[in-house]
C-alpha cells in the first residue's frame, strides 16, 4: 500500500499568459488532465534494448518488475514476486494475465522470452548485453511462466528485470535493432502511448485506456525539448511549463516563481576521481589515502552544488539505507593527509610539491570537457591536492580521447543506480570487473576482502541477508581506498503546484529525461478537482 | 521570333551542361565527405551506445561494431552507400534511427521555409535600403546603412540570433523563444508563422549586408550611365529615372550575387536552426556529424551541394534571359 505524500496549494493556480495565447491543444497546460513538461534531454531511441529507460520508469513499456521509489522492487508484468532457487541461480516469474500491448496484441511468455533472448543474441546489436552477462538461458515454461537460468548465483537479478518488454513480433528477424521501428514508434504495455514525436521539438504521450494498472488520470503529457538550461528556466517563469529539470543552483534561483515548487531528489548518481593502480603516484597506498583525507567534500557540495548533494566516500549513498555503512566515511583532515604522505617518504620540495626517490607527486586528471560540473569538481580536487603537496594536471577532453588513457590516468567518473547495491558496487570495486568494460573498475582496484564481501552479496537472498555484506565491503574499502568518491548529486526540478496529487519523492539513478524525476510515477497521479 | 527561340535553346543547353557537370561534382564532394568523416575524431559506436558505453564489455562493443558494419574501411562503406543509392535506397540514419529518406522528408520542408523566408527578407531589405542609399548618396540614411552594413558583415549569424532572442523574446516578450510551435500546441499556420519571425529575420539580416551594399554600388554605377543621363535630360521625374531606368540594369548583377550567396545561406541556416531549436535539416547536420552517420551526412552533403549548384545555375539562367548581352556559352 502506497503511503502518498499529498500536497495542496493554498492558492489556486492562475494561468499566466505571457506573450502567447493559452495553448488550445490537448496536452497544453490549459487542459485539466494535460501536463506540459520541459526537458533538457532528448532520447536518441525509444527501444529498451538500445538502452531507453534502462532503470525502468519507461512510460511506454513495463518491465517484469518496477521500482517503488524507495529501494524495493514490486511486480509489474510479473503477477507476483519472482521466486528463486536457494542458490539464486534460477529465477521463475509468473506473468500477469489479460495484458495487451498498445497495438492490441496480447502479452504472454513469448514476448518476455523474445525480449531477453534478443539481449543475448549478438545479431540484434543490443547495447545493454554486457549488463546481462550472468544470464545463460531464458525458457518459456508455459504461457504464463518464464524461467531464467543464470551462469552464477546472482541475488540482484530482479533489479535487471525492470527491462521493458517488447512484442515478440518486432524481434522476429535477427538483425541490428538500429532499423527497428520501435526506435521512434514504441509498442509496449506501458501506461502511456506515444502519439507524436517531432524530433528536436516535442513529444506527445497519451494515457493508455487499457493499462492493466488503470488508465492514467493525467491523460496527456507533452514533453518539450529545450536543451538550454536558461531557456527552460525562462519559459517556466513565463508559465509555459508544468514542470522542468534544472541544475540545483538555477532551480533555487528560479524557485520563487508563484505557483511552483522546487524539489531536490536524492540520487545514487556519484562523481568520483579514479586512481589507477598502474600509475606510480596514484597507485601508492599512501597517496590514495591522503587524497581521500585532503578533499573537502562538504565544501564541494556547498560551493558547486549549492548544497544540493551528499558527500560520498564510497559508492553506496545514505539513501540506499540498509546497505549503507554510516561509519565508512573519510573525515576532511588535511593535517593527517600530510602525516600519511610524510611517513611514506613523500617529501615536500622547494616548490611545495612532494617527491619520493626522484618521483614527483604529480598525475593527470581527465574530465569530459563538455560537462561543466565535472570540470569544477576536477578543479576543486586539484586545489585540495595541491594543499597537501600533490600536483594535479587537469585535461579537459572528449570521451574518445579519454578512453585509451583510462588505465594510466585519473578520470572524473559519474554513474549510479539505486536499484541494487550490486549494480552500484560490483563493476566499480570488484577486481574481476577490470577489463569487462571500459569504465568498469578502470583503476584496477583489487582488495580481497572487498571482493569476498561483494561476492557474498550476490549469493545471499533478501535485503536483510545481503546488507551486512555490502556494509562490510564499504568498511574494507575505506581501509584501503581505490578512488576518491566526491559526492552524490541531487537532481533538481520545478513543478506546478495544486493541480495534481500523487507526487512521491524518489531516489534517482544517473539518468536523464523526464521519465524519472517527480514524474517517475505520474501514471498514478490524480487530478485535483 | 528567332531570337527568342535561340535564347531558349541556349538556356536549355546551359541547363543540360550543368546537370551533366553536377553528377561528378556530387560524387567527388560526397566521397570527400566520407573521407573527412572517417578522419574525424568521432567514433560512431559511442553515439550508438550512448551512456551504455560506460558499462559495455569491450568484446561486446567490438561484436556490435562488426554487426553494424562500422569496422569496414571507409571506401567499402562509401561503395555500399553508392550502390544503395542507385538502387533507390538512401540508407538508414544511425543517429536518427530512421530511414534517411524519412528524416529528410520530415525536416527539409522546415529548412526550405526558413531559408526561403530569410532570403526573401534579405532581398527586400537589399532592394529597399540599397536603392534609398544610392539615391541619396552621402545623406544620413546612406551613411547609416553603409555603416551598419559593414559592421554586420563581420557578425556571425548565431550572435545575431542569440541577440534577437534576448531582446525580442526574453526582454520584450513579443515573440516566442524557440521551436516550431508553442509547447504543446498543434502545428498550424499561425503558430509556425509566429515562430518563424525571429529565426527568419535573424537569417535574413545576417545575409543582407552584402546584398544591400551591392545594390547600392551597382545603382550608383548605373546612375552615371548614358541611358540614365539621357532619361534625366528628357526631363523624366526622379523616381521614374531611378526605378525604371537605373534599377533594371543594376538588378542583373544582383540576381547573380544572390545565386552566389547560397553557400552562405546554407551555413547561416545551420547556425540559426541550432540556436532556435528549429527542427530542420541543418540542425540534423551536427547530430549526424558527431555520430559519423555516413548515409545521413551524405544526404545532407548532396542537398547542400545541390543547392549551391542550383543557385549558380539559376543566377546564370536569369542573366541569359534578362540581358541580351550575356552569352550562354560564357
Amino acid at each position: 500500500m502506497l503511503n502518498r505524500r499529498v500536497f495542496l496549494a493554498a492558492v489556486p493556480t492562475t494561468m499566466l499568459a505571457a506573450a502567447c495565447t493559452a495553448p488550445t491543444a490537448p496536452g497544453g497546460s490549459g487542459s485539466p488532465n494535460g501536463m506540459l513538461l520541459g526537458d533538457g534531454y532528448e532520447p536518441d531511441t525509444l527501444h529498451p534494448l538500445l538502452g531507453y529507460a534502462q532503470e525502468g520508469a519507461a512510460k511506454f513499456y513495463d518491465g517484469l518488475v518496477s521500482f517503488d521509489g524507495r529501494g524495493t522492487l514490486r511486480p509489474a508484468l510479473a503477477a507476483e514476486e519472482p521466486s528463486s532457487t536457494p542458490d539464486a541461480r534460477q529465477w521463475t516469474v509468473t506473468l500477469r494475465e489479460n495484458v495487451v500491448f498498445h497495438d492490441g496484441t496480447p502479452f504472454d511468455a513469448d514476448d518476455v522470452v523474445a525480449t531477453y533472448r534478443a539481449v543475448l543474441d549478438p545479431a540484434f546489436a543490443s547495447t545493454i548485453s554486457s549488463d546481462f552477462d550472468m544470464l545463460e538461458r531464458v525458457e518459456k515454461v508455459d504461457a504464463r511462466t518464464v524461467r531464467f537460468d543464470l551462469k552464477y548465483p546472482y541475488a540482484a537479478w530482479p533489479a535487471l528485470m525492470v527491462l521493458g518488454i517488447v512484442p515478440a513480433e518486432t524481434l522476429a528477424e535477427p538483425e541490428p535493432l538500429e532499423n527497428s521501428p520501435l526506435n521512434t514508434e514504441p509498442i509496449g504495455t506501458g501506461p502511456y502511448r506515444l502519439v507524436e514525436w517531432r524530433r528536436g521539438d516535442q513529444m506527445i504521450w497519451r494515457g493508455n485506456e487499457n493499462y492493466w494498472g488503470g488508465a492514467p488520470q493525467v491523460g496527456d503529457i507533452t514533453v518539450v525539448f529545450a536543451t538550454d538550461d536558461n531557456t527552460r528556466a525562462q519559459r517556466l517563469q513565463a508559465g509555459e511549463f508544468d514542470g522542468t529539470v534544472l541544475p540545483p543552483v538555477l532551480a533555487e534561483r528560479v524557485g520563487g516563481v508563484d505557483g511552483y515548487r522546487v524539489l531536490h531528489h536524492d540520487s545514487a548518481d556519484f562523481r568520483s576521481i579514479t586512481l589507477p593502480v598502474g600509475n606510480p603516484v596514484t597507485g601508492d597506498p599512501a597517496v590514495r589515502l591522503a587524497l581521500n583525507l585532503a578533499v573537502n567534500r562538504q565544501g564541494m557540495v556547498d560551493a558547486l552544488l549549492g548544497g544540493h548533494g551528499t558527500p560520498a566516500s564510497t559508492p553506496i549513498p545514505p539513501s540506499m539505507r540498509p546497505h549503507h555503512e554510516p561509519s565508512a566515511v573519510f573525515p576532511f583532515d588535511p593535517a593527517r593527509a600530510e602525516q600519511v604522505l610524510g611517513a611514506a617518504g613523500w617529501v615536500r620540495g622547494s616548490d611545495g610539491i612532494r617527491t619520493r626517490g626522484g618521483e614527483r607527486a604529480r598525475f593527470a586528471v581527465l574530465y569530459n570537457a563538455e560537462d561543466s560540473l565535472r570540470r569544477d569538481l576536477a578543479l576543486a580536487f586539484a586545489s585540495d591536492a595541491q594543499t597537501v603537496g600533490i600536483e594535479v594536471a587537469l585535461e579537459g577532453l572528449g570521451w574518445d580521447a579519454i578512453d585509451p588513457r583510462i588505465n594510466d590516468d585519473s578520470v572524473v567518473l559519474g554513474a549510479g543506480t539505486p536499484l541494487d547495491p550490486d549494480l552500484q558496487t560490483y563493476s566499480a570495486l570488484h577486481s574481476s570487473a577490470t577489463g569487462t568494460g571500459t569504465y568498469n573498475n578502470p583503476g584496477g582496484y583489487r582488495n580481497a576482502e572487498v571482493d569476498a564481501a561483494l561476492d557474498a552479496g550476490r549469493r545471499a537472498i533478501g535485503d536483510q541477508e545481503r546488507a551486512p555484506h555490502y556494509r562490510r565491503a564499504q568498511t574494507a574499502y575505506v581501509a584501503d581506498p581505490g578512488a576518491v568518491y566526491l559526492a552524490f548529486l541531487d537532481h533538481s526540478y520545478l513543478v506546478r503546484e495544486g493541480r495534481w496529487n500523487g507526487y512521491q519523492p524518489v531516489v534517482e539513478p544517473h539518468t536523464h529525461g523526464t521519465t524519472w524525476g517527480p514524474w517517475w510515477n505520474v501514471e498514478d497521479w490524480t487530478t485535483v478537482t | 521570333m528567332n531570337a527568342v527561340s535561340s535564347r531558349a535553346e541556349a538556356v536549355g543547353r546551359l541547363v543540360l551542361r550543368r546537370l551533366l557537370f553536377a553528377v561528378p561534382v556530387l560524387f567527388v564532394v560526397t566521397l570527400g565527405m566520407f573521407l573527412l568523416a572517417a578522419a574525424s575524431p568521432f567514433d560512431p559506436i559511442r553515439q550508438y551506445y550512448g551512456v551504455q558505453i560506460f558499462e559495455a564489455d569491450a568484446a561486446e562493443v567490438a561484436r556490435v561494431r562488426a554487426e553494424l558494419g562500422l569496422d569496414q574501411p571507409v571506401l567499402v562503406q562509401f561503395w555500399s552507400w553508392v550502390t544503395g543509392v542507385f538502387g533507390g535506397d538512401l540508407g538508414v540514419s544511425r543517429s536518427f534511427r530512421q530511414p534517411v529518406a524519412q528524416v529528410v522528408l520530415e525536416r527539409l520542408p522546415w529548412t526550405m521555409l526558413l531559408a526561403a523566408t530569410g532570403l526573401a527578407i534579405a532581398v527586400l531589405l537589399a532592394l529597399l535600403l540599397g536603392t534609398i542609399a544610392a539615391w541619396r548618396q552621402g545623406g544620413w540614411i546612406d551613411r547609416v546603412v553603409t555603416g551598419i552594413g559593414h559592421a554586420l558583415e563581420g557578425i556571425p549569424p548565431f550572435v545575431l540570433a542569440l541577440l534577437s532572442i534576448s531582446v525580442f523574446a526574453l526582454a520584450l516578450g513579443w515573440l516566442p523563444v524557440a521551436g516550431l510551435t508553442d509547447a504543446g500546441a498543434e502545428l498550424s499556420v499561425g503558430q509556425v508563422a509566429q515562430h518563424l519571425v525571429l529565426p527568419a529575420t535573424a537569417l535574413g539580416i545576417s545575409q543582407s549586408p552584402w546584398l544591400v551594399l551591392h545594390v547600392r554600388q551597382s545603382l550608383l554605377t548605373s546612375l552615371t550611365e548614358d541611358h540614365v543621363t539621357g532619361a534625366r535630360a528628357r526631363g523624366l521625374s526622379e523616381p521614374t529615372v531611378v526605378l525604371r531606368h537605373a534599377l533594371p540594369t543594376a538588378v542583373l548583377p544582383f540576381v547573380m550575387l544572390i545565386g552566389a550567396r547560397v553557400p552562405e545561406l546554407v551555413t547561416g541556416a545551420v547556425l540559426v536552426e541550432a540556436v532556435f531549436s528549429w527542427p530542420g535539416l541543418a540542425a540534423a547536420v551536427v547530430t549526424a556529424a558527431e555520430a559519423v552517420d555516413y548515409p545521413m551526412l551524405a544526404a545532407v552533403t548532396i542537398l547542400a551541394t545541390g543547392a549551391v549548384l542550383l543557385g549558380s545555375l539559376l543566377a546564370d539562367v536569369a542573366a541569359v534571359l534578362l540581358d541580351p548581352r550575356v552569352n550562354a556559352d560564357g
